[in-house]
């Protein structure tokens, strides 16, 4: 049974090495476009993907996050990366797009290229 | 949609642009009875009647990319399609308060689907704001509240904290198994 006690647990681990990363802050944020469209074109388990593969890396400066219609519908699910000033954006993801996405791009640095918009736009 | 959940997670984004800091889920199944009604209520920013008429309508929205807004026409329509109702209360500085029921065994009938995956991303995408989820099944029921979790983390760790989010996805995947288990 999940308890309590175990958010407890995990409050004081996270107490324990709180120096390591409280003045770092998510330097990488990944936007999911959950508007109706998104949403219909299945940015659920897009959005899920990530959350749980930044979960299982233990990846501590990505913030994954959902965000509006941003008026590109015909390409959703459509998913932003934004470091700094820059910012790459995905098009028609699926769940297997995105963890390749967090293991090329959020882990290593490389953007795949073939998802994003530039390679998918006619 | 092919999920009801995936409506609730498209509507609730109303309630979160409208500023609401607390968000209240409520899914009840009577079986007996063959209803299961979904309510969703916030304390945002809320609308004046005008705006509650021309909500449900496909070609009224607020934002500014597009002249179309589905998402309520569309949850409106999936509940009216079983032969059950839909309804939106709204007080313009208080909140806003939807309703929608269905009847299950009518063959147009969406799942209800994943509402727990709902719950869990709209929390964890969302950590500053807070939660309520409540569940009932033929009189038993469970609930998850943001600010009891808020209470016990402190500080220190947010709502979107990794190992947070998945004690989430467990804790409400238990609680669920638990109501649907036979007498």
């Amino acid at each position: 049974m999940k308890s309590l006690a175990e958010l407890q647990a995990i409050r004081d681990k996270a107490r324990a090495q709180v120096g390591l990363r409280a003045e770092s802050g998510a330097s990488v944020r990944v936007q999911v476009g959950m508007a109706t469209c998104g949403i219909a074109a299945g940015a659920r388990p897009v959005l899920n993907a990530f959350v749980e593969e930044v979960a299982k890396r233990g990846l501590q400066d990505i913030m994954v996050t959902q965000t509006g219609c941003i008026g590109i519908c015909q390409y959703e699910p459509v998913v932003e990366v934004i470091e700094g000033e820059k910012k790459t954006t995905y098009v028609k993801m699926t769940a297997e797009k995105a963890v390749r996405v967090v293991n090329d791009h959020l882990v290593n640095g490389n953007v795949v290229t073939e998802y994003t918009i530039g390679s998918n736009a006619q | 949609m092919r999920e009801l959940a995936l409506n609730v997670m498209d509507v609730a984004q109303n309630s979160i642009s409208a500023g609401a800091s607390l968000i209240t889920l409520t899914v009840e199944e009577d079986l007996a009875a063959d209803r299961l009604t979904i309510t969703l209520e916030d304390n945002g920013c809320g609308m004046t009647e005008e705006q509650v008429r021309s909500v449900i309508d496909p070609f009224y929205t607020t934002r500014t990319t597009r002249k179309v807004g589905l998402g309520v026409p569309l949850f409106k329509m999936e509940a009216e399609m079983t032969g059950g109702s839909f309804s939106i209360r709204s007080q313009k500085g208080k909140g806003t308060v939807l309703s929608a029921v269905f009847v299950p065994s009518h063959v147009d009938m969406i799942p209800l689907g994943d509402i727990s995956g709902t719950v869990r991303l709209l929390v964890t995408c969302n950590p500053t704001l807070d939660f309520v989820f409540r569940r009932t099944r033929d009189g038993r029921e469970f609930t998850m509240d943001t600010r009891e979790l808020r209470q016990i983390l402190g500080e220190d760790v947010p709502l979107n904290d990794p190992e947070v989010s998945e004690w989430i996805a467990g804790y409400l995947e238990e609680q669920t198994a638990l109501l649907k288990e036979e007498m």
